[in-house]
């Protein structure tokens, strides 16, 4: 590999992200499956980095799955979207970071819609008045907020009390990126690195010192093609997508799988869990699992946050080995109690995958 | 009095163009903005289809330019018509002529823009350029690594006929090339394994289709599909994904070497030169001649003509024809 290949392709694919004063869309499967991470974005924004975030607790779902599989009109997501552009502008922000990817291709997706055809965004404006009384204007500045991160990311890992370093050996842990197909695949030139090669996340790997690995299927699905998944007689094709991808990564023995998708996140964590269920295989060499997190659940934990706080006990593939690695230490007995002390019940061991309780 | 046309590039078409402006007795001046003359050609090995040498082209071309005035590593920086001629601009000094004669020719298609297949990351990811080198040095390929290949991938239409990087167009002759040098590389290595992954196979000049008869008898695989992306892996060997459209299914498989057959892109630069002088510029970026049946090599404002690879993609043989109609019509321009 020719690092200054890959530095070359990153700078052609740069974007304008915005300073401050953000208007914050949440993800509506990530407060689902891990329901810390978005509060951990938050937590970083404005305590870490004292940055001005806002959120209306009015904003709705993009409805990006329901247009993904034709159950939701152009029309009417187009209609969504606008409503909580409009509900931005009203607020007083004009900065617009979504959490989630699949959120962030529609909002870019729909964008360039309106720029090319103007009349959809006439008619659109249209729509939204009649239904809610409200004008929208596009948002002055658009980014995924793993952008955001990454934008910060050496602030980030100058107040970082670890690194991605195992404290033992002293070398840089191994990570492999996966990024979100509605990242960049659509607009590469709307993805910090464009579609190919990525940097949104590698930026980060490389901030927090740890290694990025390149492996023959990166670019592949992670397991959530949304005709795989939500179809439920195409779910064989879901987990033998992911499974090509732990293959393919498996020689290379990474110390964790780095996302910016919730989907992503949540398919190449759970899927590792059912293919140790029906296989008896994990693809490291403990019976482990390759611990899965999303780029601000890396930040945090680099930062000191307490783990379990964070939610990562709701990964289906323990953090502890990778804890242990770099030397953050965590209290066990905490893991599965609620914000008040109160025991939130162990869940049930899985057979071939190791579980820390 | 003799009346002067300056010929812009030094390459096959201008060099040809100026052997025969010279022959019929005008003042010849041949600018190329390098140091050498003979232009992609010179950088080649062995053309197609009778695998000669082209350094034997080019000396011929050179050795017979007879009074042109070759000045090289001077960039024309612009044309302006003045009076009845033109002043040419170049490297800080002006040159008058009667007519102009665009020989500009093409660049290769950047490979780096198929970002998925991994040229300059993959560093034994080359070009059909590369190869042409390495033929000139060691006579065979070679991996980053001074390793033997034993597996060579030949992947056609690389910013040819690809509406994703903006070159819609056939480049015509990288079928040919690839062919050619997948049967150069089994003659080099007569145990290695050698794909070519086409989408069409387009054969149309003599002696063509008898050396992909040839590639064929001597074990080259033809794999009718299009490659979707590659991937390093162990030992600097590199992962190839494409579609076997015969047999409907999809592929996978490592090789030492993966060779892009680059095409041939309009060469940036040009635009600016036709664009001072009037002319139209088409669709895919090439010159546009006034008549592309009956006037290829004229364009819209007197005394000025193109040829060659600077109007679109063209092998030597019909660059050097081009090259005598063009010289035909400034002889007629210039007799008026």
């Amino acid at each position: 590999m020719k690092l200054e290949g890959k530095r070359k392709i990153w700078n052609e694919y740069q974007k304008d992200i915005a300073d401050d004063k953000y208007f914050y869309v949440r993800s509506c499967i990530r407060q689902a499956v891990f329901p810390g991470s978005e509060n951990t974005y938050l937590r970083i924004m404005r305590d870490v980095l004292k940055k001005d975030v806002h959120e209306s607790a009015h904003h709705t779902t993009c409805t990006g799955i329901g247009y993904h599989t034709e159950v939701v009109p152009f029309e009417t997501i187009q209609t969504v979207v606008a409503r909580n552009f409009a509900l931005m502008r009203e607020a007083g922000y004009e900065n617009y970071t979504p959490s989630c990817v699949t959120s962030f291709g529609i909002y870019t997706e729909i964008l360039d819609t309106w720029h090319h055809f103007p009349e959809e965004k006439k008619r659109t404006a249209e729509y939204l008045k009649k239904a809610t009384q409200r004008d929208f204007q596009e948002p002055g500045n658009m980014a995924h907020t793993s952008d955001i991160i990454y934008k910060f990311r050496h602030q980030i890992a100058e107040k970082a009390k670890y690194k991605l370093v195992n404290r033992i050996t002293g070398l840089p842990l191994k990570v492999v990126d996966h990024i979100g197909c509605h990242y960049a695949k659509m607009f590469p030139e709307k993805g910090i690195g464009g579609a190919e090669h990525p940097h949104v996340l590698a930026g980060l790997i490389e901030a927090f010192g740890g290694e990025v690995i390149d492996y023959p299927e990166r670019r592949h699905c992670c397991g959530f093609g949304f005709r795989q998944y939500f179809i439920k007689a195409n779910r064989g094709y879901s987990i033998a997508a992911s499974k090509k991808k732990f293959e393919s990564m498996e020689p290379y023995q990474p110390d964790l799988i780095l996302t910016n998708c919730p989907g992503c996140n949540y398919f190449m964590d759970r899927w590792q869990y059912a293919l140790a269920e029906m296989e008896g295989k994990t693809y490291d060499t403990q019976g482990n699992g390759i611990p899965v997190l999303a780029y601000e659940e890396l930040a945090g934990l680099m930062l000191g946050f307490d783990p379990w706080e964070m939610g990562l006990q709701m990964h289906q593939v323990g953090i502890e080995t990778l804890m242990d690695k770099i030397g953050i230490p965590y209290n066990l007995s905490e893991k599965y109690k609620g914000a008040k002390g109160e025991d939130l019940g162990v869940p049930e061991s899985p057979r071939n995958i190791k579980f820390y309780k | 009095m003799t009346k002067t046309v300056a010929i812009i590039g030094g390459g096959v078409a201008g060099l040809e163009t100026a052997k025969q402006l010279n022959s019929l007795g005008y003042s010849v001046k041949l600018f190329e903005k390098t140091n050498t003359l003979g232009g992609h050609v010179a950088k080649w090995d062995r053309l197609f289809p009778n695998k000669r040498h082209a350094s034997e082209v080019v000396s011929s071309l050179t050795l017979s330019q007879g009074n042109t005035q070759t000045i090289t590593e001077t960039t024309v920086h612009s044309i302006k018509r003045e009076n009845q001629g033109f002043v040419i601009s170049a490297n800080s000094s002006n040159h008058e002529a009667d007519a102009v004669v665009l020989a500009t020719g093409f660049e290769l298609f950047p490979a780096e823009k198929k970002e998925e297949y991994g040229y300059g990351l993959f560093e034994n990811v080359i070009t059909s350029a590369d190869l042409e080198q390495m033929f000139k040095k060691h006579g065979k390929p070679v991996m980053a690594s001074g390793h033997k290949p034993v597996r060579i991938a030949f992947i056609h239409c690389v910013g040819s006929r690809d509406e994703k990087v903006n070159r819609p167009y056939c480049s015509k002759v990288c079928c040919v090339t690839a062919v050619k040098q997948a049967i150069e590389v089994k003659e080099a290595l007569p145990n290695s394994e050698v794909f070519c992954f086409y989408m069409d196979l387009r054969m149309f000049g003599p002696g063509y289709e008898d050396l992909y008869k040839e590639a064929q008898s001597k074990g080259v695989t033809f794999i009718r599909g299009r490659l979707s992306e590659s991937s390093e892996i162990e030992g600097g060997r590199v992962l190839i994904k494409a579609e076997d459209t015969l047999a409907s299914t999809p592929l996978k498989m490592s090789v030492d070497i993966v060779v892009l057959m680059v095409g041939m892109s309009p060469l940036r630069g040009t635009n600016k030169l036709a664009t001072d002088l009037g002319l139209s510029i088409n669709a895919d970026g090439f010159i546009a001649a006034t008549d592309l049946h009956t006037n290829p090599t004229g364009t819209a404002t007197n005394g000025v003509f193109v040829v060659g690879a600077c109007t679109g993609p063209n092998n030597i043989t019909d660059t050097i024809n081009a090259a005598k109609a063009t010289v035909l019509d400034v002889h007629n321009y210039l007799s008026r």
